[in-house]
């Protein structure tokens, strides 16, 4: 019975290594394992992975063509609904979406779907197997801004149904946290973001560095004056967060977006570049999600001893369950149950150290996690010359701020409907600047409803599910 | 991309560009800046924008070498491109959104200390042009190291220099000068405005606060991105944090810690020295 056969594990540059360079971490799986591994495909006749996914891969009819060694058919057949698949396939949380509702899962090892979908699109971009081709135009054009995950999806689907589509980007290289967020050891830049949004420019997706929407542009003048049909926003997370305790404007505290986006988008760890960067001897990292163990592991590979400091225990550490396996094999120290309080600062006015709080888990909260309270008394000091602060991200006030007529949320975000929808007719949005920092697949299911949705308004002026009344 | 049109060397450090970037020079306003970056292997340079001409679709900018980085973009020549410039980034000077109505009966001064002078230059052209009374002190460490001396006359009511070795002007500091100006010379002002190194707007404030003048001041922290994502500009102004780039970086003198900014400011000092060679600072002001 195929559900025998264990699942086949990817190979790995071995922990020490790794720990000391920025090569990507995982090998990912040849033709004879992936073929191996998707012959463990139970088929099931309503397959719960799919519906797991946020942009619904067909994933048993692309296990199947890898089990056959179809491997093109396998690409054509993800390339219908992810305009990212070498990027999911490597930072999908897929033991909660689509891993996660694998029957294999209930008594054993689900089947490797992120593994297969990595595979399959390595191997397609290596053999140039499935190539995008632009549509004919429909004579619209649509405006997208922000080059990220969800901007890039939105963009794919529009451009695939015959819009002009134009990108508009703030930094100077399009892909948004692929580029300034997500580290080169775990998805890298050269060889597959770059070719994956070459893909997107491939369908006729134009796409425009060094705008600031709310700034160089404003969605106002993109609908009225440069003739866009529609806008779509997918700016993104916004502002980094701080706690708010004294010492956080000491030097050496950095946010992770800093810290990140100095190392990943201006490479600050190659010695051909100028970008200067802080190695401490001793970082600690607040905070428990991807961000927080992707600074750990970059300030690790950068020379640093470093820690992750989290109020919550490793159960309830929000991260990729192999982000943190990485991070500990890597020789990153966990430090749960753990809440600064106060980061201690020297003569000169530098990081000398921070002082926690330990914390016990209390009653389950409105979310149903057990939120942690303080242990009275228990503070103690932990020596540290370079505090990296990885809390999430607040509304970037830039767009919503300069827009008429688009309402934010009581927290700031930008007010979409399932279908991305704005207040403002004609004006969509997704991704995190609808709902704050998420994941990568998620933002890429909001900006493929919202293309959708932008087609029906375009072509029947329909705003969402109401009738436009502009 | 973003040619340079123009290039002219005002002192021995500093230089001006005109670079082509139609969509900036469109929608610059005074009191914003913009952000440059040479090449790939560049930093990401936060500048002033001390003029813009939407018709030609130019934006001008003024940069003194100070480091690896701005010596970097002052190595470009006319023809040559930078790979980015982007913006306008921060907000508008707060008079830039006040009504006819409220800018009736204002009097502006302006302290303009070393290349923080070229960013004051739009600023008092905006104002001249609602025909607000614009009076200028522009302060270098010598009569030669002076700029702007003769685009600012062209503009404002009255231009006042200093220098600190005394070459040329007032023989004093640029907070001496404004000083001289209420108390000795009975002029009344509404508003103060300051742009210049950190410790320079520290003590204009300082003195402003002494005379019961308002002041803003524009803080040119550390950034990367500009818009507002990493936050490395953060500064304290009145005992919260905020970030200089979307919220700034103009912000009330009498409630910026200065000291915390000019802590921060140096941050990097020690990775960018390693890095950079032997740059001439013979016109830095010693405070800088």
């Amino acid at each position: 019975m195929a559900a025998r056969i264990p699942r086949v594990p990817a190979r790995e540059q071995a922990p020490e290594v790794r720990a000391t360079n920025f090569d990507e971490v995982c090998y990912g799986y040849d033709v004879r394992e992936a073929m191996e591994e998707a012959s463990r495909c139970l088929h099931c006749r309503n397959p719960r992975c799919v519906a797991s996914c946020p942009v619904n891969v067909k994933i048993p009819q692309f296990i199947a063509c890898v089990a056959a060694g179809d491997f093109a058919g396998a690409a054509s057949v993800i390339a219908e609904d992810s305009s990212l698949p070498a990027v999911c396939g490597r930072v999908c949380p897929q033991e909660t979406q689509c891993e996660g509702s694998c029957v294999l899962g209930v008594r054993g090892e689900p089947v490797a779907i992120g593994y297969l979908e990595r595979f399959v699109a390595d191997w397609n971009r290596e053999n140039k197997a499935v190539r995008p081709s632009p549509a004919p135009s429909n004579g619209y054009k649509v405006a997208v801004i922000g080059s990220g995950p969800a901007g890039l999806a939105c963009a794919s689907d529009l451009a695939k149904m015959g819009y002009e589509v134009t990108v508009f980007e703030a930094l100077h290289k399009p892909g948004g946290v692929l580029e300034y967020g997500i580290p080169e050891f775990r998805l890298p830049k050269e060889k597959v973001v770059k070719p994956e949004i070459d893909d997107v420019r491939s369908l006729g997706v134009k796409i425009v560095t060094d705008v600031v929407a709310g700034r160089t542009v404003t969605v106002d003048s993109l609908l009225d004056t440069e003739g866009f049909s529609a806008v779509f926003i997918g700016s993104g997370a916004g502002l980094p967060r701080f706690m708010g305790i004294p010492g956080e404007n000491l030097n050496g505290v950095f946010s992770a977006n800093e810290f990140l986006t100095r190392n990943n988008l201006m490479k600050a760890y190659r010695d051909d570049y100028m970008t200067p960067v802080i190695r401490g001897h001793k970082v600690v990292v607040v905070g428990g999600g991807n961000v927080a163990m992707d600074a750990a592991r970059t300030a690790l590979r950068l020379g640093s001893d470093t820690a992750i400091v989290y109020r919550r225990t490793e159960n309830e550490l929000p991260a990729r369950r192999e982000e943190v396996h990485h991070a500990k094999d890597e020789g990153v120290e966990f430090r749960m149950l753990t809440n600064p309080v106060e980061i201690l600062g020297d003569e000169r006015g530098w990081v000398r150290g921070i002082r926690c709080i330990r914390m016990e888990l209390g009653e389950p909260d409105a979310s149903g996690r057990r939120s942690p309270v303080p242990v009275p008394g228990s503070e103690f000091e932990i020596e540290t010359d370079e505090v990296i602060m990885a809390l999430g991200t607040s509304p970037n006030p830039l767009i919503a701020g300069t827009t008429s007529g688009l309402e934010t949320t009581r927290r700031g975000c930008i007010a979409a409907d399932e279908n991305g929808a704005t207040s403002r007719p004609g004006v969509f949005a997704g991704g995190d600047a609808v709902t704050g920092a998420a994941t990568v697949i998620l933002a890429m299911g909001a900006g493929r409803r919202a293309a959708a949705a932008i087609d029906r308004y375009v072509r029947g002026g329909e705003q969402g599910g109401r009738p436009e009344n502009g | 991309m973003f040619r340079i049109v123009k290039k002219e060397r005002l002192t021995p450090l500093i230089y001006r560009m005109e670079v082509e970037a139609p969509r900036i020079a469109a929608s610059a306003r005074p009191g914003q800046f913009l952000i440059v970056r040479t090449e790939e292997r560049g930093e990401r340079v936060p500048l002033t924008i001390s003029d813009y001409d939407p018709e030609k679709g130019t934006v001008t900018i003024v940069t003194q070498e100070i480091g690896a980085s701005t010596a970097d973009i002052c190595s470009f020549g006319e023809g040559q491109s930078f790979a980015d410039v982007v913006g306008p980034l921060g907000m508008p000077s707060d008079f830039v959104g006040m009504t006819a109505g409220q800018l009736e009966g204002q009097r502006y001064v302006f302290i303009a200390g070393g290349v923080g002078t070229a960013p004051v230059y739009p600023q008092v052209k905006w104002l001249h042009s609602k025909g607000v009374p614009v009076d200028v002190i522009i302060g270098a460490k010598s009569s030669g190291l002076l700029i702007y001396k003769e685009e600012m006359a062209g503009y404002c009511d009255n231009l006042y220099v200093c220098t600190d070795d005394g070459s040329e002007g007032f023989h004093g500091m640029v907070t001496g000068m404004l000083e001289n100006l209420v108390t000795v010379q009975g002029k009344r002002y509404t508003q103060a405005v300051a742009i210049g190194p950190m410790i320079m707007m520290k003590f204009a404030s300082l003195t402003a606060r002494k005379l019961g003048l308002p002041i803003v001041v524009s803080l040119n922290t550390l950034m990367v991105d500009g818009t507002g994502m990493c936050g490395a500009c953060r500064v304290t102004v009145g005992g919260r944090t905020r970030f200089a780039c979307v919220e700034g970086p103009e912000f009330n003198g009498y409630e910026v810690d200065f000291d915390e900014a000019m802590r921060r400011q140096t941050m990097y000092r020690q990775e960018e020295k390693s890095a950079e060679p032997h740059v001439c600072r013979i016109d830095l002001r010693s405070s800088d």
